[in-house]
């Protein structure tokens, strides 16, 4: 399990944020992200990882990140399309990573070292 | 203020007539089996005598998205007319395993799965091109699931109106307060798509935040 921090995933495109945790889901890897994803980036992870799911292999994702904030900081307001402060987000092989219960401000998860 | 009004709805049609506004595209986004296409179905019929989609308890059965031009919807203080658009299932995850489960066999398992993923990526597509978005959720089900949170971020980031659908509130075990609790920050409406249930109020408030 790696714990990717908030200065990491700042310093890549979003492409690469997408790329990045693709590469590591599908090596085995659970990540948890300290800020997590864009709402937009959380959806181009889900399309990407649609076109790389095959058959007796690699059968996608289980992410849990908890529902984002409005920020309504003065910046927040100002930069009114950036106004969601995303938050922590944790991202795994769906057959090794398993919710068991989600709440507002708590997740659950299972998670098995074989798949 | 009845010449006034008067004024402002006939320079609002004109200025509709010289640009050909389009009508504001609606998506119809949840989880596979939320009962999206039931409401899509009774959207339609409704207000069309038509139909959208055929209906299964199998997830994905929407694997492609369909869209239903020009739906009027008209409610007591209002009316509307929308693009319509019935989405397939979001999801992170598919494996044709669960349609071997449900009887399939594995040939028809695998194409199945294919054309799902195939249909989630249209889905995500889709959210870069509306005006809107009902998000329907199985009010017998958990509401935090990843594609709700990421369908209500979605919205939120790009300032678009939604709409929850609290659905299958006929069915005994439902609980759209979990679902209110969950999301207060967004409108609800709680209904039976397969039973009518509450659809007079659910096309008031699609009036009311789509108008």
């Amino acid at each position: 399990m790696d714990l990717i921090s908030e200065h990491r995933l700042s310093e890549m495109a979003p492409v690469e944020k997408v790329r990045f945790i693709i590469d590591e889901v599908m090596s085995g890897k659970i990540l948890v992200l300290e800020k997590g994803l864009s709402p937009e980036e959380e959806a181009s992870l889900i399309e990407m990882t649609m076109t790389l799911i095959e058959p007796d292999g690699f059968s996608g994702i289980e992410m849990e990140s908890y529902p984002s904030e409005v920020d309504t900081s003065f910046f927040g307001k100002i930069l009114k399309k950036n106004a969601l402060k995303t938050r922590l987000t944790v991202i795994g092989p769906a057959d090794q990573l398993k919710t068991l219960k989600k709440d507002r401000d708590m997740i659950s998860a299972l998670v098995s070292a074989s798949k | 203020m009845g010449v006034i009004n008067k004024f402002k709805s006939n320079f609002s049609k004109f200025f509709t007539k010289l640009f050909k506004k389009q009508n504001a595209r609606i998506g119809i986004y949840g989880p596979p089996n939320a009962g999206k296409t039931t409401l899509a179905n009774r959207i339609i019929r409704d207000w069309t005598g038509d139909a959208m989609g055929s209906v299964s308890h199998v997830a994905h059965e929407t694997r492609r998205a369909r869209r239903r031009e020009g739906v009027t919807i008209k409610a007591d203080s209002s009316s509307i007319t929308l693009d319509i658009i019935d989405t397939p299932g979001l999801a992170t995850k598919i494996d044709f395993q669960e349609f071997m489960a449900q009887g399939m066999d594995e040939a028809e398992s695998k194409r199945r799965a294919k054309e799902a993923t195939e249909g989630v990526i249209e889905s995500v597509k889709w959210l870069e091109n509306l005006d809107g978005v009902i998000l329907v959720m199985d009010a017998t089900e958990d509401p935090f699931t990843q594609v709700n949170v990421t369908v209500i971020g979605n919205m939120e980031a790009r300032q678009l109106p939604l709409l929850i659908v609290s659905n299958k509130v006929d069915l005994p075990d439902s609980s759209p307060s979990t679902i209110r609790d969950a999301f207060p920050q967004h409108p609800m409406v709680s209904i039976s798509a397969l039973e009518g249930k509450n659809v007079e109020t659910l096309y008031e408030e699609i009036a009311k935040r789509f108008g």
